[in-house]
């Protein structure tokens, strides 16, 4: 293998990572909240629809992201408002917030099926960009990816440098007890669940604005389902989801590269290597280590909070 | 602002009425949502298509309980899951792998006849099934995975790998390399209980299934124990009850039923294993097992109201070359809006004016 195809294939793996980075670090500030989501991939799929729409009719990147953003935020809100204010079943709400972003996906896009868009291009930093090697690896990235980066670290120092970010935590761990001090536990996780809904907006569009020009209703095939799996795989540690989400990015790379290499394995049983290895991973982190995700499991995940007073 | 109040008692009239106002709630936005999208088509008559014609055309109503049987029994299955906090998201999963298990011993004797051909299909379906859902319940006793994760995954892999053995193995030797497995012949199939229809016997299994799983949950203490692992475990352990063997039991319960469902749809209505064969039925289950309140009986009718989205989502397809997915809306929006009536059961709601608070 030359040098060329080595840069190829890292290059690859973070691009396959970074819409997995997003949808899964704003779950993950939700489930610190102490809210069950899962409705990630309807999310998703929603995000990237109107990413899709608003890069197709204004060719701006920029309002196209924010699109995706706010259809992300609006889709979420209908969670929030369910479960927060009319403490309705998280595990339920979630299942039914992924067909309906599904739904409705498909059924916006349907008109667009045949469109093509400009994919967002890599930026170009002088000098840094031209560098060998470390150009390519580092500085060759469009804006995207280095805000899935950001985002990883703010959501850290949020949770973990603020006062904001430990009120969010304690409510996770114990939302009576929260309460009783004075908190507003359901503002805080209308507010959690929100940002949850923009990422996995920014995510689904990072598929649609990046990955691939042309509209799918398939498009997520799941991608938003393994975030929620790499959320438990970071035991809720903002850094660990990075790491994750390449190991992920690698596992999707090197079954594409399998295939084209002429692997004498049918295409179908390559492409089950993500949820496999999404088990395998889940279950070896257990053997490692059985009570370390316990412990920082947040106390309250997917519980209903209702104030008696 | 809105506040809810606890009732002292459950209430007993929006018990009936909250399903009938999330309907009603469902059918007024659904009504808004098309009049604001399609401007092109009069609203009302794709209303009419969607939810009146089914009910008055023989045939729509022979296809629509043909759609209701495997909703039924899957749905029985993750709901008595459900009852224990067991979230076996991936009955679809189930339902393909019980659909080739089942299929490969109907393809094994593809030129042979005998009683005993479907008993044994419907044993190696069920069988398929509960291993694959016994995957998530081995996972989850031994080593904490959640079984909502793995249950989900895995129905990708069963899809890929129905695609796989259509492409390989089980295509048809004569079938011009579809990716589709032999006919069964008519003594494989499930018989028709309506002629003329597609409607066959798995629909009556459904619903004896049904008052079965009533039965076994009103008298038998497994019930009991499933109901108060879910509700409250740490109780359920003070009382003795093994939470692994719940867990193991719910799993390969919903498994199996999901299985045979997946074979039911292989031998009744499409008559061979093709590429079509997953349905979202094992996530629509999912809406039908909430929207019954996971009670055996209610989860017929509700059955029956989801297979109406389908059916009703297939017609606007076909007159008003509207795209399916109209359904999965549908059915989203149903499950919103059950879920949120549900709560004047238990609440009671009443509007207070804001009175800011120092805090």
């Amino acid at each position: 293998m030359n040098e060329g195809l080595i840069i190829a294939i890292i290059i690859g793996i973070s691009i396959a990572a970074v819409p997995l980075i997003f949808a899964a670090i704003g779950e993950l500030l939700v489930e610190r909240s102490g809210v069950l989501n899962l409705g990630v991939e309807g999310m998703m799929i929603v995000g990237a629809l109107a990413g899709f729409v608003v890069e197709f009719h204004t060719g701006s990147s920029f309002l196209a992201v924010l699109a995706a953003l706010l259809a992300g935020m609006a889709i979420a809100s209908i969670f929030a408002f369910l479960t927060q204010i009319l403490l309705t079943n998280h595990v339920a709400t979630g299942l039914a917030l992924t067909l309906f972003g599904l739904g409705i996906a498909a059924f916006v896009g349907r008109s667009y099926t045949e469109e093509n868009i400009e994919l967002i291009s890599a930026l170009h930093i002088p000098v840094l960009s031209d560098l060998p090697v470390i150009g390519p690896l580092l500085f060759s990235y469009n804006p995207l990816v280095y805000l899935a980066f950001v985002m990883v670290f703010l959501v850290w120092w949020f949770l973990f440098k603020t006062k904001q970010g430990l009120i969010l935590r304690a409510i996770g761990d114990n939302h009576d007890a929260a309460h009783a001090i004075g908190h507003n536990v359901v503002r805080y996780r209308v507010l959690a669940i929100l940002f949850g809904g923009a990422m996995a907006g920014i995510g689904g569009a990072f598929l649609s604005l990046v990955q691939v020009p042309i509209w799918g209703e398939d498009m997520t095939a799941g991608r938003g389902w393994i975030a929620l799996a790499l959320v438990v795989f970071s035991s809720w540690q903002p850094f660990k989801v990075i790491l994750g989400a390449l190991i992920f990015g690698g596992i999707t790379i090197l079954q594409l590269h399998a295939q084209g290499f002429d692997v004498r394995i049918s295409a179908q049983y390559l492409s089950m290597l993500p949820y496999i290895a999404t088990i395998v991973i889940l279950v070896s982190l257990r053997m490692r280590d059985k009570n370390k995700t316990n412990r920082t499991m947040p106390n309250c995940l997917g519980r209903i909070f209702h104030s008696t007073s | 602002m809105i506040r809810l109040i606890p009732r002292a008692q459950p209430s007993k009239a929006m018990i009936f009425l909250s399903p009938l106002l999330a309907l009603t709630l469902t059918a007024v936005t659904a009504f808004f949502i098309f009049a604001f999208i399609l401007t092109d088509i009069k609203v009302s008559s794709v209303f009419y298509t969607l939810f009146v014609e089914p009910l008055i055309d023989t045939y729509y109503i022979s296809e629509l309980l043909v759609k209701a049987a495997p909703l039924i029994m899957i749905a029985l299955g993750l709901s008595i899951g459900f009852r224990a906090g067991v979230w076996n998201i991936g009955a679809e999963g189930q339902y393909v792998i019980g659909g080739i298990t089942g299929g490969a011993v109907g393809l094994y004797f593809y030129n042979v006849e005998g009683f005993w051909l479907i008993p044994l299909m419907s044993l190696a379906a069920i069988l398929g099934g509960m291993f694959y859902a016994g995957i998530a319940a081995f996972l989850k006793n031994k080593y904490q995975v959640n079984e909502i994760l793995v249950t989900l995954m895995l129905t990708y892999v069963a899809v890929l790998f129905l695609s796989a053995m259509l492409q390989g193995p089980m295509r048809n030797p004569s079938g011009f390399n579809f990716p589709e497995s032999r006919p069964f012949h008519d003594g494989a199939l499930l018989p028709i209980i309506w002629q003329g229809t597609r409607l066959n016997v798995g629909l009556i299994i459904a619903v004896i299934l049904s008052f079965v799983t009533w039965l076994g949950i009103k008298k038998h203490l497994s019930g009991l124990q499933i109901k108060i692992t879910g509700s409250a475990p740490r109780a359920a352990k003070f009382a003795g009850f093994d939470d692994k063997k719940t867990i193991w039991f719910a799993l390969l319960i919903s498994g199996g039923v999901a299985g045979l469902a997946g074979l039911f749809e292989v031998i009744g209505p499409a008559g061979q294993i093709t590429p079509g064969l997953p349905q979202f039925y094992g996530f629509t289950a999912i809406i039908v097992a909430f929207m019954s309140r996971l009670h055996p009986i209610a989860i017929i009718f509700s059955a029956l109201l989801i297979a109406l989205t389908y059916i009703g989502g297939e017609n606007v397809q076909i007159y008003f070359n509207l795209p399916s997915s109209i359904t999965n809306i549908f059915q989203g929006m149903l499950l919103f809006y059950f879920l949120a009536c549900d709560v004047l059961i238990q609440y009671k709601i009443v509007f207070i004016k804001t009175i800011r608070q120092k805090l």
